[in-house]
């Protein structure tokens, strides 16, 4: 088997090797169940009728569908529609580029503070620091976003980002952080301190970053979805508006748009629709009254193009990011999201993060999996997220060559590092099984020689070991089921 | 990309045969053939009660899920061959494991996708049934208790749930059983940490997952957990085992023998 306790010097410890920092915190533990418990409730108690959720779902991943299905021509039409919006658009490879062009436009406007609402785009591009880096200030104005940035720490959740987080541990962040605040551990007096800090930061800020939600391609609207109303201030109050996405996020019609706001809220938070839905056509116009006066959209590709070329794995791509794998995955709750070390935790990370940064960067997280399909049975687009994990661990180990009818070749895998976790012992155990199980005698014989000896299998031999410590060893029974159905009388072929 | 394209995702409806068979054939299980040897028996024979001919074919012997899970497709896809082999008559194929019915009903059109035998898989895969699922749907089995007053709780595996649809089937047969008080745990639904490989892979993970199921398990009083997957049986018992805390951990299949027909 693969060393998935082993170190990968480049990338530090992996999965398996984080875990047990998270479970051994009762704190965190506890924190993440009960997050997990209620938000499972909530979007439970959303979609009562089996009948209605199948169809709203079924839409959904039509709409994505249809649209990643016309990717290229969506993006162009997105593109000139936005344009005569009087909406500038910049197009950026990799998340370098995507800096760059954003720190440019800043630095052209003279804009030194930044006021941002929620985006895990920029989280992906760690435009925060990159901006740092050259002297502009950006401050988070989603609630969550903005503890976390206090505490110097990422997110762990793409919806909630500080859900590890529990009151008594904002209280004192807030204490040691916010000038002039006694501790509290009042919610209302802790986001009222929150918020006097953020509406100053609105009134003045040079500039405001946002992500989509969704970009309309017939129409060049970008829909931006929140509940705090930081959103629409990050996208109004400044003169300038700066919007991040990944190219995935286009749709084609607004008419796609009302199926998707029906599954995207409810699946994240088990809200009906969230306190606001922005849509952002452009920049003011003449004789309006506010609004910023410049808007940009920069489209990040940063792997996603990669992810597009092969029919299955471009699945990948319809996700809205609503959190509801992550909400209801066994695994997630009991580590939570910076054992995951990405981005993008939970069961979606899990199938983005090896494929945007690589199967040697992230080739264990697939197997962070029971293939449970908690996460499959509440996907609003219908992602077939266990079968792509299992996609991944395949490519980790035996990677599907890019055709050559590929001129020039991009890539010489479809899934960037394919075959990272390569392993000869892995390769040759599983070839022994396959010659074992597909020869009925022979299958019969090992397995009566383990009937008859496998028990002597030491506890401690590797392997067992991480079994059996938490578990007794499995006995093997003197008589398999082959003899004991023999034995009774049953018969071996149907008679004719 | 589309949207059909989606075994995840599928219940698979049981495929009825429109009469009821007199025939059918038993699958045991790699698992169940070397360690649970006397639950696959037991489905065999509570069958054979029912009324209906039992065929074990000699040939048998994994679904291929292990390899497949392991990214060893083209394996899994060989050991997956010789069990369409060895089911050649068209008559339903009844399992005694939600996974590996799972894996046949829900994976095989797909893993052979591009094969020359992805018909016969397929028509294979739609012959799969889950054997309390198919007690109850097919068979329509009328079940009598013969033994004495128990309390047990159900845990279905996570892919009789989420790939076979099979959810009320067996907890309908133990309700059918007078003597039995049937009290579920507040974590039914969710799993028990198994995972094949993961188990050993994700030890710390996986052993956080088992220990809050059997803390569910214990909070129902019961003495005795049944499921009809001896993955999670032996994941779940090995730990109840292994913490000394005296649940009986065992195959649905087994216990419903004992209690209708004494073992
Ligand atoms: S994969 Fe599905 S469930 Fe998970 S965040 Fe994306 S859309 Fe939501």
């Amino acid at each position: 088997m693969a060393a998935d306790g082993g170190m990968h010097a480049e990338h530090g410890p992996r999965f398996a090797e984080r875990a047990p920092d998270a479970l051994n915190n009762p704190q965190l533990r506890r924190n993440f169940r009960r997050a997990m418990d209620g938000l499972m409730a909530k979007r439970a108690a959303q979609f009562p009728d089996p009948a209605y959720w199948a169809e709203l779902r079924e839409r959904g991943a039509a709409v994505k569908a249809r649209a990643l299905a016309k990717l290229p021509d969506l993006l162009e039409r997105l593109e000139s529609r936005l344009t005569a919006n009087g909406v500038q658009v910049h197009w950026a490879e990799t998340t370098e580029e995507a800096n760059a062009i954003v720190l440019g436009i800043l630095q052209q406007a003279g804009a030194r503070t930044v006021i941002k609402g929620k985006s895990m785009v920029s989280e992906e591009m760690h435009l925060n620091a990159h901006l740092e880096r050259h002297g502009i200030e950006a401050v988070e104005s989603d609630l969550g976003e903005y503890i976390i940035q206090l505490a110097g720490e990422t997110p762990s959740h793409i919806v909630m980002p500080c859900i590890h987080k529990n009151k008594d541990e904002i209280s004192d962040l807030f204490a040691e952080k916010i000038p002039g605040l006694e501790r509290t551990g009042d919610v209302d007096e802790l986001t009222a301190a929150a918020r006097r800090v953020l509406r100053e930061r609105f009134a003045n800020a040079d500039a405001g970053i946002s992500g989509v939600n969704f970009a309309v391609a017939e129409t060049g609207t970008l829909v931006l979805i929140e509940n705090e109303g930081n959103g629409r201030l990050s996208t109004t109050l400044p003169p300038l508006h700066i919007a991040v996405t990944g190219i995935e996020k286009v749709v084609e019609y607004l008419d796609d748009i009302p199926p998707l706001l029906a599954l995207l809220p409810r699946s994240a938070t088990g809200q009906p629709i969230t306190t606001y839905v922005n849509m952002i056509s452009g920049p003011r116009k003449a004789g309006e009254k506010d609004g910023p006066t410049a808007v940009h959209l920069v489209l990040l590709d940063a792997g996603r193009s990669r992810v597009y070329q092969d029919v299955e794995l471009a699945d990948t791509l319809r996700c809205i990011r609503c959190a509801a794998c992550m909400n209801h995955c066994p695994v997630y709750t009991r580590v939570g999201g910076h054992t995951y070390n990405a981005i993008y935790p939970g069961p979606i990370g899990k199938i983005l993060t090896p494929q945007l940064q690589g199967l040697d960067a992230a080739g264990d997280q697939p197997h962070a999996s029971t293939l449970c399909n908690a996460c499959a049975e509440v996907c609003p687009v219908k992602i077939p997220i266990p079968d792509l994990l299992v996609r991944l661990r395949r490519e980790a180990v035996r990677p599907t060559e890019t055709p050559a009818t590929h001129l020039p070749p991009l890539y010489s895998t479809v899934v960037k590092d394919g075959g990272a976790e390569r392993s000869w012992t892995e390769s040759l155990v599983w070839a022994g099984w396959r010659l074992v199980y597909t020869r009925p005698l022979l299958y019969r014989m090992v397995t009566r020689a383990l009937a008859w000896g496998g028990n002597w299998v030491p506890a401690d031999a590797p392997l067992m070991r991480d079994w059996t410590k938490a578990r007794a060893k499995p006995r093997f029974k003197p008589r398999t089921l082959h003899d004991l159905a023999r034995e009774r009388g049953y018969l071996n072929e149907v008679p004719k | 990309m589309t949207t059909t394209n989606l075994a995840a995702t599928n219940t698979a409806a049981a495929a009825r045969p429109a009469a009821r068979p007199d025939t059918v054939y038993f699958f045991g299980t790699c698992l169940v053939d070397m360690l649970y040897p006397e639950a696959g028996l037991a489905g065999m024979d509570l069958l054979r009660h029912a009324g209906v001919h039992v065929v074990f074919p000699e040939g048998q012997s994994c679904c291929g899920q292990p390899a497949r899970n392991s990214g060893y497709v083209e394996e899994a896809r060989e050991v997956a061959r010789a069990q369409l082999d060895a089911f050649p008559s068209d008559i339903p194929i009844v399992v005694p494991s939600g996974s590996c019915a799972g894996m046949m009903k829900t994976h095989y059109a797909h893993l052979f996708e591009g094969d020359p035998d992805q018909p016969r898989a397929i028509a294979f895969a739609a012959r799969i049934h889950e054997l309390t699922a198919f007690f109850v749907n097919v068979l329509g089995v009328k079940l009598a208790d013969k033994g004495a007053p128990v309390t047990v709780t159900w845990h279905p595996s996570c892919h009789s749930l989420r790939e076979m649809g099979v959810s009320e089937e067996p907890k309908a047969l133990l309700r059918q059983l007078a003597n039995v008080t049937l009290v579920e745990n507040k974590r039914e639904r969710e799993c028990c940490g198994f995972g094949g490989t993961f188990a050993v892979r994700q030890a710390a993970v996986s052993t956080a997952m088992v220990s809050d199921k059997l803390a569910s398990v214990r909070e129902t009083g019961a003495g005795t957990l049944l499921s009809g997957d001896c993955g999670c049986l032996m994941n779940i018992g090995g730990h109840a085992e292994k913490a000394g805390d005296g649940i009986r951990c065992r195959h649905i299949a087994e216990f419903l023998m004992e209690r209708c027909h004494g073992g």
